[in-house]
């Protein structure tokens, strides 16, 4: 697989920075100067999506929106107490065990500070079968850390985005992932199709931006580019795993179903046969729980055909996750040549 | 030492854990070998630098232990390219889930710490429950394949939180415990370039303190000295620890011990000199163990009048341990302070008041 024209400079810059659902402008930036010069249009909506549009060449087009998610789960500060220790909130679906023992960037200029721990010294094996409850937390700027930082103010984990061997390892994967391959796909959208980027907000607490940026781009079918967890690791008696949902290095994954959407049938089956025809490994994600944009694209106005296709990762939603860069350049791929080979005569086609 | 805080980041951002010693403890006979006359490495690990006194022969002897030791895990099985582990020291498994780690195999490889999702678990381990370590994996991002050829059982793991400054002139990162109290003796011994001493000086980094305190009954044996400190660290207060008696302000300068393992008449001189001097300090009463080396070095051979001086530290034996650099600056001029005050018949003040 080819892997050389991969976006790795740009994942990295939006991996490693910090956009806490509600508060993406950091994100956005990024996005906003990429896409500039890509995009015939381009324009930042009431929530803070991020819209480019880059005109059919040709008539009749395809109106087609891609979106992917900007916001990442990660924390707020509530309260301020003495001598530089603040109370958080959980943003988003943070495992709270991941919280212990973990660095933080704080505000808008990424002001270190740690969420710390009981020493094991000072506690009981009893209270260690238990999780740590968050309440007892703060994330610990230092001593003359007081006024440093505000309650509203965000944080995310301090995890700096690094590429090892076949892998990347890097906070917010979960979806800076489809945020750089959705502005890849925008260098290089086919003159066919009206293609509509949605860089979206506030995913992670109710796929809130996508509602109102489907409404507005009103396309004829969508595509949702995100990560999904693989839980491919051996399970804790040695039975087989069946409940991997992915797996890392096996392709992309594609939708059928997941919690809040019912995928496009004729556009599961078009990617299928896209990914064949191009010898492209991918994964049918297990069916299940979780969701992605498409859960509020697709029930918007008088209903949008779409599916969702994901990297897989490994421990979303912590400090570090893990995908496979070959797994990238397959969705890249994937897409790539599903939007080429993509025409309006999809939708005449029976469900 | 001029820029104390870069060394003390040099220090905890090289392994070390008990037993493997060898990295750490290269960089800090580096650091001490030109203000020391002689430097050793004993069959433990520990190593072991003379400063000779000025005094005449047979000069009495000073040795301060500092454990360079870490805590950390090791490979306990590989199942699927997926590594197992289990503890170095003391480890609570509730900080591991997320954490970056090197494994140190054929050569070394980063990786992150993860938690299986509670599909993967055992039922009864709900989301409120704690993951144990046999339950956690190291996922090095590689091939199964490739994991295999490249670690084995035993292999070490360390942490590799790169170290973060904080506001008030503190440093956050892994295996500041113990690794900061190796600063502070290294801020003791250029300050000795200094002064003026009269006992022979033992620096020593102790080995394996986090396991067995191998460091600390055995050093002390080679060197035979005639009083022995162990600096190490305490509880700093922080979230969670606010009104523990066992817990002091960070910051706000050594701690001196008190207890079965400390001489009454040692603790004294030295609540005196930092009285004398200024120098903020807080007393720790330790009724038993005083979890540190001088536990050990106090029965070795006929036995040992020892001493405790201790950093305080928040986060103890995680990989966001906090310390306060001017504790380690003040620890380290006590120290220097306290060398320089002994004279030849200093061990006749060593006395029981009974």
């Amino acid at each position: 697989m080819e892997t050389q024209n991969l976006p790795l400079d740009l994942l990295e810059r939006l991996s490693n920075a910090c956009a806490v659902s509600g508060d993406e402008s950091e994100v956005r930036k990024i996005v906003l100067e990429a896409v500039q010069p890509l995009a015939d249009e381009v324009r930042v909506d009431a929530l803070g999506n991020v819209l480019a549009i880059k005109h059919a060449q040709s008539q009749p087009s395809l109106r087609v929106m891609l979106a992917a998610h900007m916001d990442e789960v990660g924390l707020m500060i509530v309260d301020e107490e003495e001598g530089g220790l603040y109370k958080f909130e959980i943003v988003g679906g943070i495992d709270p065990r991941q919280l212990p023992g973990k660095p933080v960037w704080v505000g808008k200029d990424h002001l270190p500070g740690v969420i710390g721990a009981r020493p094991i010294h000072l506690t009981t094996p009893d209270e260690r079968k238990s999780a740590i409850a968050t309440e007892s937390l703060r994330i610990d700027l230092g001593p003359e850390g007081s006024k440093k930082a505000k309650p509203g103010d965000r944080a995310v984990f301090a995890t700096p985005f690094k590429s090892v061997g076949p892998s990347l390892m890097g906070k917010a994967l979960d979806d800076r992932l489809g945020v750089a391959t959705l502005i890849e796909l925008l260098r290089q959208a086919p003159p066919h199709l009206e293609f509509q980027a949605a860089f979206t907000v506030q995913e992670e607490i109710g796929l809130r931006g996508a509602r109102v940026a489907a409404y507005a781009l009103n396309p004829d079918l969508a595509f949702v580019l995100d990560a999904t967890p693989a839980h491919d690791l051996p399970t804790w008696d040695g039975s087989e795993n069946t409940a991997y949902n992915t797996r890392l290095g096996r392709g992309p994954a594609i939708y059928v179903a997941d919690g809040t959407t019912l995928s496009d049938p004729r556009l599961v089956r078009f990617l299928l046969r896209v990914a064949d025809e191009h010898h492209l490994p991918y994964q049918i994600r297990q069916p299940g729980g979780g969701g992605t944009d498409a859960g509020a694209i697709h029930r918007q106005r008088t209903g949008i055909p779409s599916v969702s296709v994901s990297v897989p990762i490994r421990h979303a939603h912590s400090a570090v996750s893990i995908a496979r860069i070959e797994d990238w350049a397959n969705t890249l791929h994937l897409m790539t040549q599903a939007l080429h080979a993509l025409t309006p005569e999809i939708l005449n086609m029976e469900r | 030492m001029d820029n104390i805080k870069d060394f003390l980041k040099q220090l905890i951002s090289l392994p070390g854990l008990s037993g493997y010693e060898a990295p750490v403890r290269e960089a800090i006979a580096e650091a001490w070998r030109p203000w020391v006359d002689e430097i050793t490495v004993s069959p433990l690990g520990s190593l072991h630098a003379l400063r000779r006194g000025q005094g005449p022969e047979p000069r009495p002897r000073l040795l301060i232990a500092t454990h360079m030791d870490a805590i950390g895990m090791m490979v306990s099985q590989i199942v699927d390219g997926f590594i197992r582990i289990t503890e170095v020291g003391g480890v609570d498994a509730r900080i591991l889930p997320g954490q970056p780690v090197i494994v140190h195999g054929r050569r070394d490889l980063p990786g992150v710490i993860l938690q299986p999702a509670p599909r993967l678990l055992p039922p009864h381990l709900g989301e409120k429950s704690a993951i144990d370590m046999e339950y956690l994996f190291v996922d090095t991002g590689l091939p199964a394949e490739e994991v295999n050829a490249l670690v084995r059982v035993g292999d070490l793991v360390s942490f590799a939180q790169p170290p973060l400054e904080l506001t008030g002139e503190t440093l956050a990162g892994h295996s500041l415990d113990n690794r900061a109290s190796v600063a502070a003796l290294t801020v003791c011994l250029e300050e000795l370039q200094r002064r003026q001493h009269v006992w022979d000086v033992w620096a020593v980094a102790t080995a394996q303190e986090e396991e067995t305190l191998g460091g600390g009954f055995t050093s002390p044996f080679s060197v035979r000295p005639d009083l022995a400190i162990a600096v190490d660290v305490t509880f700093a207060r922080g979230p969670g620890v606010n009104s523990d008696y066992r817990a002091f302000g960070l910051g706000k300068g050594p701690v001196l011990g008190w207890g079965p393992n400390i001489h009454p008449a040692l603790f004294k001189v030295f609540k005196n000199l930092a009285e004398r001097l200024d120098i903020p300090h807080a007393v720790e009463v330790m009724p038993r163990h005083s979890g540190t080396d001088a536990f050990a070095m106090q029965v070795v051979a006929e036995g040992i009048p020892t001493m405790v001086v201790s950093l305080p530290l928040r986060y103890m034996h995680t990989p966001v341990e906090v310390i306060s650099l001017k504790d380690i600056q003040r620890a380290g001029h006590l120290l220097a302070e306290f060398i320089t005050s002994l004279e030849a018949d200093f061990l006749e003040k060593i006395r029981w008041e009974d």
